[in-house]
C-alpha cells in the first residue's frame, strides 16, 4: 500500500492543532478570570475570592502545563511536515512567531512560576501582577498567532519573488482583512470557555451544597458574563462570514452547502451534501434565509461551488456540517444564558436541580464549538495553505516519506491519548477535592510525610474520595 | 546602513541557543539523575528547584525554533527535515517530561510512574538534543536548499556518542545546580557525583575533538591552518573544568555551578569557531540562509527591545526563588 505523505501530514496537522487548541482556548479566559479573582480579594479581602482563586489556579496549572507542551510541538510542525511552505512564507511567518515568543510566552512563563509558586515569597501587589501578566501574555500569543493564521487566510502586503513571500507592508500584512474579525470571535470563544467551565463546575459544587457563598458568587458573575458573551459572539460570527464571503467566497459556499451561484439562497437546516454528485440530497431549507444572512437582502446573491474547478473545492461535507455543529452549539449556549436571566428571579439559578445539571453539561459545549469553527475555517480553506497562492501539496517537505510522517503520526496520537486521559482525570481530581476552608496548605502533599493525617492533603488518586465529600 | 544584520542575528540565535543549553540543561540533567537520587524527599527538591523556572528555560527552545525561521528560514527548512524522526523523540521526550511536573505533584499512588516518565522523558530529550550537534558537525546532503537525504542520515556512531556526551553534561550542569539549592545529604550526594560526571564529559569531550576532524573535512581544514586562534576555547574550557574539580573539592556551592556553565560555553564557542560562518554545513554560510533583510530588521527592530525586559523579570523570577530549597517548601 502506497503511504501518501500529504494526507498523513494534513491529519497529524490537524490533530495536533486541535488538540493545542483545546487548551488555549481555556487558558485564555481562565487566566482572566483568575486575575480578577486575585483582583478582587485583594479589593474586598473577602476569603471567598480566595478560594475560588486557589481552585482554579490548580486547574490553570494543569492546563496551562498541558498547552505549553502541545505547543512546543506546533512550532516544530512546519519545519518537519511543511519546509517548502516555511521556507517560502518565513519573511512572515517568522518574525510574526519569533515576537509571539517574545512578548508573549516569555512574559507568561516568567510571571507563571511567581503565580503558582509565589504566593509566599512575594508581596499581595506582586502576586496579582504576575496573574495580571499571565493573562495579557495569553492575549498577546493569541494576536501574533491569529494574524499569522489570518494572513494565510487573505495574504496581503507582500509580492512574490521566485517564490518567497517578501513583505512589503507590515501593518498590512499583520493587520490582515480577516484579522480583526478572527481575533475577536476567538478571544469571545474563550472567555466562552472560561464561563462555561467555572459556571459547570460552580453548578457542579451546588448541586452537591458545597462552599455555597463562594460558588453562588461565581456562578451568578458566569451568567451575567455570558448573558453579553454568547449573543455578541453570534454577531461578531455574522460580520465573520460577511467578511469571509468577501475574501473566500467558496469556503462560505461549502458553509451553506450551495453549489450554483444564485440570489434567493434558502438556508440549509439539515442536508446530505455530495461532492461527487455536485448536490445536496435530504435538503431541509428555510426560503432566502442564506442571503439574508450573507448579504442582509433577502435577494443576494450567493457564490456557489461550481464557479471553481472541482479539485479547488473544499470538503464540502466536513465544511458544512462543522459550520452547523458550531452555529447550533452556540444558540444553545444564548439559550442556557437566558435560561439564567430567567431564573434568577427569587434565586432559582442556584437551586433548580434541572437548570444546574444543564450547566454541568454544558461545560464540554464551548470546547466542541471552538474545534468545530477551525474545522470550518481550516477546512473550508483547502486546497490552499496560503489561499489563491499556495497549496498544501506545494507546501509539503520534499524529503518526507509515508512511512515517516505515519511513524510520527501515530506517535503523537499515542502521547497525546496519555496525556490526555491522565490530565482530564487530575483535573476532575482537582475539583472534586474542592474548595477547602484552609485554603493555604492545600496542595502540599510535598509536606505529607510530615503531617500525614492532615485532611487538606488529599491524594488526588487514592480511589475514595470521602474527605472531599464531607 | 554599514551594519551587518545577518551578523547581528547570527549573534542573537547563538546567544538564544546557548541560554537554552544552560538552562534547561541543569533542569533536564535533573531529570536524568532522577532515579539515582537517595530518597523520595530529595526527589522533592530536585523537582522543587526547578519547577518555578522550567517552562520558561524551555521558552528559549521555542525562541530558537521562531527566531531560525525569522532570521535563518533555511536552518529551519533543512534540519527539521534532516532530524524527522529525532525530533519528534525530542518533544516526546520534552512532553512527558513537562507533564510529569505538575501531575506528580497531583499523585500519591502513582507517584513512581511520574519518576519514570520525569527520569524518561529527559534522557530521550537530551539524547536526541546531543545527537543534533553530531548530525550538525557531520553535515546534511542539500540539493538546491532543500534536503535531500535519508530519515536515519543524522544517526551516526559519531552522533550516538555526542548524545550520550551532552547527557553526561547535563547530568553535571544539574548535580552542581543541586549543590547550589540543596543541603545536607541532598548536597553531599551531589557532591559525591559531580567529579564522577566530570570525568565523564571530559572522557566524551576527548573522544569527539579525536574523532570529528575525521567525520568533517571543513573542521579538519579550519583546525590544521588556524590552530593559534582555534585552541583558545578547549583550553578555557578545560580551565573551567579544573576549576570545577577543585570547587568541589573545597565543597565551594555557587562556584561549582558556575564552571559547569562556563564549561559549556566555552565548548560551544570552540564549536561555533570550527563551522563559522557556515551554519547549513557544509555548504551554507550565514548569509545563504538568512531571511529577506526587511524582514531581518523588521524583527530586530522589537528584539533589541524586548530581549532586555525579558532577561529582567527572568532575573526577578529567579531572584524570587533564590536560596535553598527545603522539604516543606510546598506548591503553591
Ligand atoms: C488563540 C490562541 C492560540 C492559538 C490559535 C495557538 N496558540 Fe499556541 N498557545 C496559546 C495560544 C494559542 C497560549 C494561550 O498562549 C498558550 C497556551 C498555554 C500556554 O502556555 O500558552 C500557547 C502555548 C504555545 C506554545 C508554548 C509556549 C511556552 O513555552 O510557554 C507554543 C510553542 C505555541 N503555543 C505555538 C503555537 C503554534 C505554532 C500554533 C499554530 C499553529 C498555536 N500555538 C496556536
Ligand atoms: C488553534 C487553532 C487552529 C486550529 C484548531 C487549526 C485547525 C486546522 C485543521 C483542522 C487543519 C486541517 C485542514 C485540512 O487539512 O483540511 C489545519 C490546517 C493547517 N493549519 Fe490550522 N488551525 C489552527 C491555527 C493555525 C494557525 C495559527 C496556523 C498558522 C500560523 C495554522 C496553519 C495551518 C497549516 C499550515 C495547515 C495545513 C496543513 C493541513 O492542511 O493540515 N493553523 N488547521
Ligand atoms: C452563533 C453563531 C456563530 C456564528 C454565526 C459563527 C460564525 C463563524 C464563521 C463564519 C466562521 C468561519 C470564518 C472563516 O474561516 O472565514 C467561524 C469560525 C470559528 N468559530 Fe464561530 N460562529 C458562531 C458561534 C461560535 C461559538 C459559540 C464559538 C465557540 C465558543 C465559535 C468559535 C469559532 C472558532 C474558534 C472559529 C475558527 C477561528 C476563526 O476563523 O475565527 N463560534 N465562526
Amino acid at each position: 500500500m502506497e503511504l501518501d505523505p500529504l494526507l498523513l501530514s494534513r491529519l497529524q496537522f490537524a490533530f495536533v492543532v486541535l488538540f493545542h487548541a483545546i487548551f488555549p482556548v481555556f487558558t485564555i479566559g481562565l487566566a482572566s478570570y483568575i486575575a480578577l479573582l486575585h483582583g478582587l480579594f485583594y479589593k474586598t479581602g473577602n476569603s471567598a475570592w480566595d478560594r475560588l482563586a486557589l481552585l482554579w489556579t490548580r486547574v490553570f496549572a494543569v492546563v496551562f502545563g498541558m498547552g505549553v507542551v502541545s505547543g512546543i510541538v506546533m512550532s516544530f510542525q512546519f519545519g518537519t511536515n511543511w519546509s517548502n511552505f516555511s521556507q517560502a512564507t518565513s519573511n512572515f511567518l517568522g518574525p510574526v512567531l519569533s515576537y509571539e515568543v517574545l512578548t508573549a510566552f516569555f512574559l507568561e512563563a516568567g510571571f507563571l512560576g511567581v503565580l503558582l509558586f509565589g504566593r509566599h515569597k512575594v508581596p499581595e501587589g506582586a502576586h496579582l501582577f504576575a496573574a495580571l501578566m499571565v493573562a495579557l501574555g495569553t492575549f498577546i500569543s493569541s494576536f501574533w498567532i491569529l494574524s499569522a493564521n489570518s494572513w494565510m487566510q487573505t495574504p496581503v502586503g507582500y509580492e512574490l519573488i521566485d517564490g518567497q513571500f517578501h513583505i512589503t507592508s507590515w501593518s498590512d500584512a499583520i493587520f490582515n482583512p480577516s484579522f480583526r474579525y478572527r481575533f475577536a470571535h476567538m478571544v469571545m470563544a474563550s472567555f466562552l470557555t472560561g464561563s462555561f467551565v467555572v459556571a459547570g463546575v460552580s453548578a457542579w459544587f451546588l448541586l452537591r451544597k458545597r462552599d455555597v457563598e463562594a460558588n453562588k458568587k461565581a456562578l451568578s458573575m458566569c451568567l451575567w458574563l455570558l448573558l453579553i458573551l454568547a449573543p455578541a459572539q453570534a454577531v461578531v460570527g455574522d460580520f465573520h462570514g460577511i467578511n469571509t464571503l468577501e475574501h473566500q467566497p467558496t469556503k462560505v459556499a461549502a458553509m451553506e452547502g450551495n453549489w450554483e451561484t444564485e440570489s434567493d439562497v434558502p438556508l440549509l437546516l439539515f442536508a446530505l451534501p455530495d461532492k461527487a454528485a455536485q448536490s445536496n440530497s435530504l435538503e431541509l431549507p428555510i426560503p432566502h434565509l442564506a442571503s439574508l444572512i450573507l448579504t442582509h437582502d433577502v435577494n443576494g446573491t450567493v457564490p456557489g461551488l461550481e464557479s471553481v474547478p472541482r479539485d479547488e473545492q473544499p470538503p464540502v461535507f466536513i465544511v458544512f456540517w462543522s459550520f452547523r455543529i458550531m452555529v447550533g452549539l452556540g444558540l444553545a449556549m444564548i439559550a442556557t444564558a437566558v435560561a439564567g436571566l430567567v431564573l434568577r428571579r427569587g434565586g432559582r439559578v442556584y437551586r433548580q436541580p434541572l437548570y444546574l445539571k444543564t450547566l454541568v453539561g454544558m461545560i464540554g459545549a464551548p470546547f466542541v464549538a471552538v474545534l468545530a469553527g477551525w474545522v470550518v475555517t481550516e477546512s473550508g480553506r483547502s486546497p490552499w495553505l496560503v489561499y489563491g497562492v499556495m497549496t498544501h501539496a506545494e507546501g509539503l517537505t520534499p524529503s518526507l516519506t509515508g512511512g515517516m510522517a505515519l511513524f510520527t503520526l501515530l506517535g503523537y496520537m499515542a502521547v497525546y491519548a496519555v496525556v490526555f486521559i491522565v490530565g482530564i482525570y487530575y483535573l476532575t481530581r482537582v475539583i472534586r477535592h474542592g474548595m477547602l476552608p484552609e485554603s493555604d496548605d492545600i496542595h502540599g502533599e510535598v509536606e505529607r510525610p510530615k503531617r500525614p493525617l492532615s485532611a487538606a492533603h488529599t491524594p488526588f488518586d487514592d480511589s475514595d474520595m470521602q474527605e472531599a465529600k464531607s | 546602513m554599514n551594519l551587518d544584520i545577518t551578523l547581528v542575528w547570527a549573534a542573537i540565535i547563538g546567544f538564544g541557543v546557548i541560554m537554552y543549553v544552560l538552562m534547561d540543561g541543569f533542569d533536564l540533567g535533573l531529570g536524568i539523575l532522577y532515579p539515582f537520587a537517595p530518597d523520595e524527599a530529595s526527589r522533592d527538591i530536585m523537582m522543587n528547584s526547578v519547577a518555578p523556572v522550567w517552562d520558561g528555560n524551555e521558552t528559549w527552545l521555542v525562541l530558537g525554533g521562531a527566531g531560525l525561521l525569522g532570521a535563518f528560514p533555511l536552518v529551519y527548512s533543512v534540519f527539521l527535515p534532516a532530524l524527522y524522526i529525532g525530533v519528534f523523540l525530542m518533544l516526546a521526550g520534552l512532553i512527558f517530561r513537562g507533564i510529569s511536573f505538575e501531575f506528580r505533584f497531583k499523585s500519591q499512588k502513582n507517584r513512581h510512574w511520574w519518576n519514570r516518565a520525569f527520569f524518561g522523558g529527559s534522557v530521550v530529550a537530551t539524547f536526541a538534543q546531543g545527537a543534533v550537534v553530531g548530525a550538525y558537525i557531520q553535515g546534511f546532503p542539500v540539493e538546491d536548499k532543500v534536503f535531500v537525504g535519508g530519515p536515519f542520515d543524522w544517526l551516526t556512531p559519531f552522533s550516538v556518542l555526542t548524545g550520550l556526551g551532552l547527557m553526561a553534561g547535563y547530568a553535571l550542569l544539574g548535580a552542581t545546580w543541586l549543590i547550589l539549592k540543596s543541603e545536607g545529604h541532598v548536597q553531599d550526594w551531589a557532591y559525591s557525583i559531580t567529579p564522577r560526571l566530570l570525568l565523564g564529559v571530559l572522557a566524551v569531550f576527548a573522544l569527539v575533538s579525536l574523532w570529528t576532524p575525521m567525520v568533517s573535512v571543513d573542521v579538519r581544514e579550519r583546525w590544521l591552518s588556524q590552530l593559534h586562534l582555534i585552541w583558545i576555547f578547549p583550553i578555557l574550557a578545560m580551565a573551567c573544568a579544573a576549576a570545577l574539580y577543585r570547587a568541589v573539592k573545597q565543597r565551594a556551592e555557587g562556584r561549582p555551578f558556575i564552571m559547569a556553565l562556563g564549561l559549556f560555553a566555552f565548548t560551544y564557542l570552540g564549536m561555533i569557531a570550527s563551522k563559522w560562518p557556515v551554519i547549513v554545513p557544509p555548504d551554507y554560510t550565514i548569509w545563504d540562509a538568512a531571511s529577506a533583510p526587511e524582514s531581518q530588521v523588521f524583527l530586530l527592530i522589537g528584539t533589541v527591545f524586548v530581549i532586555p525586559v525579558v532577561l529582567a523579570y527572568t532575573t526577578w523570577s529567579y531572584w524570587v526563588f533564590r536560596g535553598k530549597v527545603r522539604v516543606d517548601d510546598g506548591y503553591h
